[in-house]
């Protein structure tokens, strides 16, 4: 009775399972990654509660059934869909249902030093830059990274030449855009090369209603000295169920700062990875989600200190209004080699609803002595002690707690440099507040 | 400042890698045929003179237990325990009308050797000299051999006996409260213990009584090959209060040995239970040779408003811990605490930490746990904090703080915070670093050599924990803190 019992396979598992048969063959790197990710799903398929990292996002319970690959998107829709982020001087590049809509697209002109090319055209060329892909390797089984591998077909590959320092940031905006609930995929991979710096922003929407299910991957090779900062705004549908990874590779002496913000999906789950592999870098992952209704969303960091020397800040912020359910996840890992790290990490949520729940789980694992780590994590109600004193100042209750929650907001959301996202996201956090008034 | 001088004396006296507690005590005893069966729990029950309950009820723990897996998830490695090259159940032999004279000189003599005086005679010296009265539950392998002071607890209406002799003269009460905290299929270690725990303690504190003097379990592992699954039963009845310690010790043996224990502690209205352990198990030789594994469910319920119960645990010893010392607060206003300091030196592996539960309203718990590890070993603070819908008001400050000596070990920090509704208010910070180079530097300063500095500095980062020990346990605690640390500097 000790034997291992294997799950029944979910009506989703099987509808994923067939269209997985479909990864091509081919003999190269990519087709033998595609077809080890295909593999990895069939033996372990959507993980449940009982596999630790996916604790508090029961995916094999959360999706209920898998929707057929997203078909393409007409253009007059997607470019209708894509509203995000519009107001932001930046290069734009539009990805519908998985794929490049070049007509939407800025591809031409490119700084100097700013190669950009889209995942589809680097494959059919054989791209040299493509062997980047899956450089950094999860630990563990990673459902929602192994079907984006194995079914990915497009994206946007960019590479920074060493030394170049592109002003204008590129922005990718994912849209869904179709009739009917259908799932998407889309790989991308940047490369800042040394000494380089460069901005990244993504941003995510699809229509309410559909249960549409976004997936995506987003691979960072930051070179030694280089300076890379990204940010993501994902505002999905409100029935959609948005998956994503970020994977970073970070070389000696650089900075990286990225910022995810999360306000919409029904379910949604960011990953990062980062693995620190050159000395004295300075890494910072910061995040706000905002969550009402029935909303379930789930930030996982994991830091991989390999080498001595390297910085680590996290900042999470959650706010929870209604019976929204938020997660909080992170790991900072430090290897016997990497003395001299200096890693904090802090989860602050803010519980606006009765019935929200709050779910936070920090963790250090920690083989070098010559360390100071730290982590810290605290949830609770706004308190009643700064509602009275604006209260007593004649501001309703309803915009008193708005100005508590944007300023507990504004802090994780200053971190951003560029002054134009910055803003935009500053406005979204606005509406967000507008909206539960 | 004389308890650091007394620490630095302690460390001086001893060589390293040194046990004081590893001598084996050779008298004869008694033991149930090797292995696990049914017929092993039958003996077991048997030999106790238990009624026919009793035996179904560890009948059913056994055929629930084949059904179960040995939990993995804890952050230890060890080989596979061969559960049917054990033996479950060793006593002394002994007259069956038991006074202290009739023990066994060897027995009276090794826990003289500990410390641990079983005649209320010599206890009582131990007063003339300024010690405080305590009375021993001495628990000898499997039975238990000796309990002190029991007339002098009855005037008061405290029951403490062997869980064996309450299971017959209080079957009500045990019937009632045992399993009841820890079910029997609460867990793997659990389960087992239920099966074929032979003996512990049992105490119950009647309503509105203070308990007049510390209690207290003195655990020996002595035979070879012999597992102890001991089981305690806490109870304090409406506005009672108790204090209970523990303390355990073993030989050194070149195999590792099983303690697979249970506590179960209910605390109703207004009451209080204060338990503290010092563990001080054979950790293994410096190679990891040998040592105890120590697999421990120990479980608190806050049953009646305005409760409370208290954890303070020194883990120094076993290769292996696995222990959550965990509280459920049910009562409105009832309060949990966790206090610790767990120290792994060798290649000693501890996964410990605790569980607070939070269902009641305006209930608040604190954690504060100190680790410390050195040499080769690894040290794991595993926790979790959660607030159920209805834990209105429900309140948690945690921290933990974890100190890394020698760069070979490994400190890791795994706290689950689970919040569901909007009024909890938890709070929780972790650290990890080493003792600062400035802080010895000012030591070293003022004359202490590397090694009298770390065990000052070692003794101020555990303060908070070693503060909530009674008095005697705490100059004792200190003690085996420093001889614990005994070689990881330099």
């Amino acid at each position: 009775m000790n034997a291992d019992i294997r799950p029944i396979r979910t009506q989703a598992e099987q509808a994923i399972l067939a269209s997985l048969g479909s990864v091509a063959g081919g003999g190269d790197r990519l087709a033998d990654l595609r077809r080890a990710a295909a593999r990895s799903f069939e033996e372990n398929g959507l993980p449940h509660r009982r596999v630790e990292e996916w604790k508090y996002t029961d995916l094999r319970s959360l999706m209920r059934e898998a929707v057929p690959v997203a078909g393409t998107a007409a253009i007059a829709e997607a470019d209708a869909r894509a509203r995000l982020l519009r107001g932001v001087e930046a290069r734009r590049i539009v990805i519908a249902n998985g794929a490049v809509v070049p007509e939407l697209s800025d591809l031409a002109d490119l700084e100097e030093g700013l190669s950009l090319t889209t995942f589809a055209a680097a494959m059919a060329a054989g791209d040299e830059v493509l062997s980047r892909i899956g450089g950094i390797v999860p630990s563990r089984y990673d459902a929602s990274l192994a079907l984006n591998t194995a079914l990915a077909r497009d994206g946007v590959v960019i590479t920074v030449a060493p030394g170049a320092a592109i002003q204008r940031p590129v922005h990718v905006a994912h849209v869904f855009a179709s009739g009917t609930a259908a799932a998407m995929y889309a790989r991308s991979l940047v490369v800042v090369g040394a000494g380089a710096s460069f901005t990244f922003a993504e941003s995510f929407e699809g229509a309410d209603g559909l249960a549409y299910q976004a997936n995506s991957a987003t691979e960072f090779v930051v070179g030694d000295g280089a300076h890379l900062d990204v940010v993501r705004l994902q505002e999905e549908g409100a029935s959609a169920f948005h998956l994503s990874t970020l994977l970073f590779d970070v070389g000696r002496e650089s900075k990286v700062h990225a910022f995810t913000f999360g306000l919409g999906a029904a379910v949604a789950r960011t990953t990062l990875y980062a693995t620190l592999s050159g000395e004295d870098s300075h890494v910072g992952f910061n995040g706000a989600t905002l969550l009402k209704g029935r909303q379930h969303a789930d930030s996982t960091l994991f830091l991989d200190h390999q080498v001595a020397g390297c910085e680590s800040r996290e900042l999470f912020k959650t706010v929870l209004d209604d019976s929204a359910r938020g997660v909080f996840q992170g790991k900072i890992v430090v290897r016997q080699a990497a003395q001299k790290t200096d890693g904090r990490m802090m989860s602050r949520a803010l519980v606006l609803g009765d019935e929200a729940e709050m779910d936070n789980k920090p963790e250090l694992e920690i083989f070098a002595d010559d360390v100071q780590c730290g982590h810290g994590a605290t949830c609770g109600a706004i308190d009643d002690e700064l509602l009275f004193y604006l209260r007593a100042r004649g501001i309703p209750l309803k915009e008193a707690q708005s100005l508590l929650v944007q300023a507990f907001v504004g802090e994780a959301v200053e971190t951003v440099e560029h002054d134009g996202l910055r803003e935009a996201l500053v406005e979204r956090a606005e509406a967000w507040l507008a909206g539960r008034a | 400042m004389p308890a650091v001088q007394e620490t630095v004396d302690q460390v001086r006296s001893l060589d390293v890698d040194q046990y004081k507690y590893g001598f084996f005590t050779e008298i004869e005893t008694e033991k149930a045929p090797k292995g696990l069966s049914e017929d092993t729990v039958r003996f077991i029950s048997a030999k106790k003179n238990e009624p026919e309950w009793m035996l179904e009820w560890r009948l059913e723990a056994f055929r629930r237990w084949l059904t179960m897996r040995e939990p993995d998830w804890a952050r230890v490695s060890y080989p596979p325990i061969d559960y049917q090259d054990l033996y479950y159940y060793s006593a002394p032999k002994r007259p069956s009308e038991l006074s202290i004279d009739d023990i066994d000189p060897e027995i009276l003599a090794t826990y003289e050797k500990l410390g641990i005086p079983l005649r209320e005679r010599d206890a009582l010296l131990g007063i003339a000299s300024g010690g405080t009265k305590v009375a021993v539950d001495a628990v000898f392998d499997s039975v238990s051999v000796a309990t002190t002071f029991k007339e002098e607890l009855s005037k008061a209406g405290v029951i403490f006996m062997p869980i064996s002799e309450a299971v017959r003269e209080y079957p009500e009460l045990v019937k009632k409260y045992l399993g009841s905290v820890v079910p029997v299929t609460d867990n793997y270690f659990a389960t087992l213990n239920s099966a074929v725990f032979s003996d512990g303690s049992f105490v119950y504190v009647p309503k509105g009584v203070r308990c007049p003097m510390e209690l207290s379990t003195y655990f020996r592992i002595n035979e070879r090959n012999t597992g102890q699954f001991e089981r305690t039963l806490i109870i304090a009845d409406a506005g009672a209060y108790v204090s209970y310690l523990e303390g355990c010790t073993a030989p050194m043996r070149d195999e590792n040995q099983l303690h697979a224990a249970v506590v179960e502690l209910v605390a109703l209205d207004d009451a209080e239970i204060k338990y503290s352990t010092v563990q001080n198990w054979y950790p293994g030789d410096k190679d990891g040779k040998g040592g105890i594994f120590n697999f421990v469910t120990k479980r608190g319920d806050c049953r009646g408003d305005r409760s409370k119960i208290s954890w303070t645990q020194v883990e120094t010893g076993s290769a292996i811990t696995w222990k959550y010392p965990s509280c459920i607060l049910r009562g409105d206003n009832s309060q949990g605490e966790f206090y610790s300091i767990a120290i792994s030196n060798g290649r000693q592996q501890v996964d410990s930490g605790t569980k607070m539960i939070h269902l009641g309203k305006n209930t608040s718990s604190r954690i504060i746990s100190k680790g410390i590890a050195a040499g080769y070993s690894d040290n794991t603070y595993r926790g979790l904090v959660t607030a159920h819908r209805k834990a209105t008001g429900a309140r948690n400050f945690t921290n933990c703080d974890s100190l890394l000596i020698g760069d070979k070990c490994g400190a890791h920090t795994v706290p689950y915070i689970e919040s569901k509704n909007s009024s909890a208010q938890f709070e929780h910070e972790a650290t990890t670093s080493k003792i600062s180079d400035d802080q010895l530097f000012y030591c070293r300063q003022r004359g202490l050599d590397p090694e009298e500095a770390t065990a000052l500095i070692v003794n101020g980062f555990v303060k908070d924990v070693l503060q909530q020990l009674p008095m005697e346990f705490a100059v004792e605690a200190q003690k085996l803190i420093a001889v614990s640390l005994e070689g990881s500097v330099g």
